[in-house]
């Protein structure tokens, strides 16, 4: 499983005003009980955070034997950009495709599961959550068996010559795409569910009372009240989309390496730290920048 | 054409259960080839049926480690984040104080952050400190990103509860420990449940910042991840069955005793259904 | 059960608020209150929404901090104690029962909290006591409404408390359910002989229910009295049209005068018997029920000693029980009168002229705000006024 079960909860809760403050001795008690978890968040997610900027700027002609020098090497930035921005822009393509083949899939299959599924609906909620259950790479590799030139989807597609005879999907940016779209789907759904759970199934009939047909009711209703959920469920699919790299690497060819691969060996294989660590920076804030665009522009900053 | 008026009722229903069938695909292949007994160690195609794999799960022994080692951590990493986490749920729901919006950014962003991002930025800081990289490192990276996600669970259900029935308790004479030992705990516990289960998973199955801040430790998704490189032992898809046949059941067991809750309440003695206003 | 009732160590005695003041910021819920209530009776507070009545309860409780007072009951002053240690239990609104526990152990929280060990007797009889004999096992989820607010009466009434708090305990209960728990909550305080405060928006809760009734506004209790006096002769503008409904004619009162009080309104005189004059000079509203304001059909019917005001019917419901005129007086504002529909009575249709009547010893005299010139009647209803011709 992963990342997803809190956010039904979390996208269905509005914080309630806190409570008014105690008496004077628990007037610390908050801090106490923060300090903790806040303290573990600064130290190992914050920090490393600088320590990721810093690195960013390390002199690039130093090695993690000779030791880096802080030289304030802003030349990194464009250096990794020219070097990599094939990958870069794969990256963003790539996570694009699948987010609108995800919606494609995930808004029916949520809409039916949270309308239509009646005594089904937490059995088929269990079958959207259930392959997580089972390890990430597995499960991708298992896509592996299942595109391989000798199973039956590429013998299916060629008997009908949308293959040609050498046609093959392993290792091509379709395998890829498909891998991802599959990977992070739950992650779109799931938030997704939980806003149509809540419509009421009479505002629909309401709207086709006053003369809405089936698609300007879906286009009028159903489509804004689900918002919040489209926006938290893109987001949660298309962060960590961006960032992935093991679809590539398993399903692709280095043609189909996304920035995470790159940025996996800059720091594991070539152990070029300025390099990879500009990379991250430029991910992250491309991600950023993207996320909170989209944000504003969906008008709720609060979705998550 | 009632074919197609039929079609037009049930298309959504069509599409959802092909999308699932897209889903599920996978989990299937890895239980087939659990029982596969492959044609060579580079083959994922299934070859021949056999009970081997089943019969001896840890016939690669590097594999059990990893897994063994998987668990370890998994199981610290639960157990410290479901604890800060829940404190710090608790202080968000229950408590007025400065600085809560830079908490909640705080804990927000882990979420928000690529795990690639984490990874590597653990890494710098864990390599400009020369703190040697191996199981605790592991640990403390897992500890980190779970708790956002524990604090969401909990402040879920935390948020939902009724501060009318602590009230109430306080009122029946509980004092402040005893309120919170017979009613918050007990109701704010299967969040808690949920946040440690969703930490588990999390941690057993998270391979990028891990495999930024390894060393040379081996978790199980690492060594997936190397044995992809070598060729995959057909027990690494015992493995990945098992482990949903297990959470299958949680889930399952879990369930039907909430069911078999609501039963037996419901066929405790129903008293002569006496309308019991009725006598005035 | 009277006489089963456990004697507690703590001397007896009333509960008295003294200068009780709670604010929330800049907003002051609860005014510099004091009031008694005695021991055994049943006390309501009754008020409109954010009067403070529920502050007020929650203090007696302990859940909220007086800003400065005190809560005595009989000496002790209990106003800073934890809600676990004052002899108080509270019927929540909407209840609060523990949603994990069953029906028994809901009841049984209080004495178990502090040590009590055998309780599953005790628990028998308070449910029999709210006739819940039976549901031991239950969960709350399983119980209607109303069970549930049976539940939550028998878990406070369990611990013998010296005091009964109830916040709106009958506010999530249909209308039949709601007379029918009134009643019966009656039937238990005399039974069980404790104190009950009980705090409700619903005026003829209060009334139906309550020995005492003490009308809040704004933080402050504007009338405190059995509820006939209140209703029969309201202390302000504020608590004749809170009770049912009133016609307030603006007038200057001209005392002190003999065993009754001039008035002069809108150019004619009136008078009103001296007891049921709050003051005697100055602005004043002159106040009559719609229910004691007759209609004839000219000046000649209208009994002698009886005092009389002309109009036009601009208004007529029938409503079964009873026909509710409205009547324009000649400087414009509308009357309100109720006909009991007895069957010998005369119906007037809207336009006819009429004379509207009242016997002085049903009217009463009130403070006016001197800048408030206008008549303070309500003629549109909402709900049927307090006891209103049945």
């Amino acid at each position: 499983m992963s990342a997803l079960a809190h956010v039904p909860a979390a996208s269905g809760q509005s914080s309630a005003p806190p409570p008014p403050p105690r008496r004077g001795r628990h007037r610390l008690l908050p801090y106490l009980l923060l300090l903790p978890g806040a303290a573990w968040l600064f130290v190992f997610f914050a920090l490393p955070l600088l320590q990721l900027a810093a690195a960013s700027l390390y002199d690039p002609a130093g090695s993690l034997s000779t030791g880096y020098a802080l030289t304030w090497a802003f030349g990194n930035y464009p250096d990794a950009v020219q070097a990599y921005w094939p990958q870069f822009a794969r990256s963003f393509l790539y996570s694009a495709i699948a987010l609108v083949l995800a919606l494609l899939m995930g808004y029916p299959l949520a809409y039916a599961i949270a309308q239509k599924a009646g005594r089904w609906k937490n059995l088929l909620l269990v079958c959207v959550v259930a392959p997580m259950f089972t390890s990430f790479l597995v499960r991708t590799l298992a896509w592996k068996t299942i595109l391989s030139d000798n199973g039956w989807v590429v013998g299916l597609l060629r008997d009908v010559h949308l293959l040609g005879p050498d046609g093959r999907l392993l290792a091509t940016p379709i395998a890829v795409v498909l891998g991802i779209t599959y990977n992070f789907l739950p992650f779109l759904v799931l938030p997704l569910y939980a806003s149509l759970e809540r419509l009421d199934p009479r505002l629909l009939e309401a709207a086709s009372d006053l003369y809405a047909s089936g698609w300007q009711a879906f286009r009028r209703i159903t489509l804004p009240l689900s918002m919040p959920g489209l926006i938290a469920g893109t987001l949660l699919f298309f962060i960590p989309a961006t960032g992935d790299y093991i679809n590539a690497e398993l399903l692709g060819t280095p043609n189909e390496y996304m920035i995470g691969n790159v940025i996996d060996s800059a720091f594991l294989v070539r152990l070029d730290y300025p390099q990879g660590a500009a990379l991250s920076f430029l991910l992250m804030a491309a991600i950023l920048a993207i996320v909170f665009g989209y944000l504003r522009k969906a008008g709720t900053e609060e979705v998550l | 054409m009632r074919l197609s008026r039929w079609l037009a009722d049930r298309w959504v229903m069509i599409v959802a259960l092909l999308v699932l069938g897209y889903l599920s695909l996978p989990v299937l292949v890895v239980a087939g080839l659990s029982f596969n007994r492959p044609s060579s160690r580079l083959s994922y195609d299934f070859h021949e049926f056999t009970l081997d794999n089943w019969r001896q799960p840890c016939a690669t022994s590097d594999m059990c480690d990893a897994v063994l080692r998987s668990v370890q951590i998994g199981f610290l990493a639960t157990v410290v984040s479901t604890v800060l986490g829940t404190l710090m749920a608790f202080a968000l729901v229950r408590h007025r104080f400065r600085a809560r919006s830079g908490i909640n950014v705080l804990i927000f962003l882990p979420m928000a952050t690529p795990e690639l991002v984490m990874g590597t930025s653990l890494l710098a800081l864990f390599v400009a400190a020369g703190v040697p990289q191996g199981f605790w490192t592991i640990v403390i990276a897992h500890v980190m990103f779970c708790v956002s996600f524990v604090v969401v669970t909990v402040k879920a259900r935390l948020a939902g509860m009724d501060r009318r029935l602590e009230e109430a308790a306080m009122d029946l004479y509980a004092s402040e420990w005893q309120t919170f030992r017979r009613i918050t705990l007990p109701l704010v516990l299967p969040g808690i449940v949920a946040a440690a289960l969703l930490a588990f998973s999390l941690s057993f199955d998270d391979f990028i910042i891990t495999n930024f801040n390894a060393g040379t430790t081996v978790t199980f998704p690492m060594y997936v991840w190397g044995a992809a490189q070598r060729g995959i032992p057909p027990q690494v898809n015992v493995i990945g069955t098992a482990m949903f046949a297990i959470a299958l059941l949680l889930v399952g067991a879990s369930s039907l005793r909430g069911r078999r809750a609501r039963r037996a309440a419901l066929l405790a003695p129903a008293p002569a259904a006496a309308p019991p206003a009725s006598r005035s | 059960m009277g006489g089963k009732v456990r004697e507690r160590e703590t001397p007896a005695g009333d509960l008295r608020l003294v200068d009780l003041t709670k604010r929330f910021g800049i907003f002051t819920a609860v005014d510099d209150l004091s009031l008694t209530i005695p021991q055994g009776s049943f006390f309501a507070l009754l008020g409109a929404s954010g009067c403070g009545k529920t502050t007020t309860l929650r203090m007696i409780a302990g859940l909220e901090e007086p800003t400065s007072g005190q809560v005595l009951l009989g000496d002790r002053d209990i106003a800073r104690l934890r809600p676990y240690k004052r002899p108080v239990n509270t019927v929540f609104q909407s209840y609060a029962l523990f949603p994990h526990l069953d029906i028994a152990e809901n009841v049984a929280f209080g004495l178990r909290r502090r040590g009590i060990r055998s309780v599953d007797d005790e628990v028998r009889r308070m449910l029999s006591l709210v006739q819940l004999d039976g549901y031991e096992r239950r969960r709350p989820a399983q119980l209607s409404g109303g069970q549930q607010q049976r539940v939550a009466l028998a878990r406070a009434l369990i611990n013998h408390p010296q005091v009964l708090l109830l916040d709106e305990p009958l506010g999530a209960l249909d209308l039949k359910l709601r007379r029918q728990m009134q009643i019966e909550l009656k039937r238990i305080q005399t039974e069980v002989g404790i104190t009950f405060v009980h705090v409700t928006h619903d005026q003829e809760e209060a009334m139906t229910m309550a020995d005492t009734v003490a009308v809040m506004n704004a933080g402050r209790i504007e009338q405190l009295g059995a509820p006939a006096d209140l209703y029969e002769y309201p202390a302000t503008a504020f608590v004749a049209n809170f009770l049912g409904q009133s016609n307030l004619l603006a007038g200057e009162a001209a005392g002190p005068g003999g065993d009754a009080v001039p008035v002069s309104a809108h150019g004619a005189r009136f008078a009103v018997p001296r007891e049921r004059a709050r003051l005697d000079r100055g602005p004043v509203y002159l106040g009559v029920r719609p229910e004691k304001l007759h209609l004839v059909d000219s000046l000649d019917r209208v009994p002698a000693g009886h005092q009389s005001v002309a109009g036009v019917v601009s208004d007529a419901s029938y409503v079964g029980v009873s026909t509710q005129y409205l009547v324009r007086t000649g400087w414009g504002s509308e009357l309100s009168a109720f006909a009991a529909n007895t069957g010998s009575e005369v119906r007037f249709p809207v336009g006819a002229s009429v004379v509207a009547h009242w016997n002085p010893r049903n009217a009463f005299l009130l403070p006016r705000e001197p800048g408030a010139d206008a008549d303070r009647t309500s003629p549109l209803l909402d709900e049927p006024p307090v006891g209103a011709l049945s």
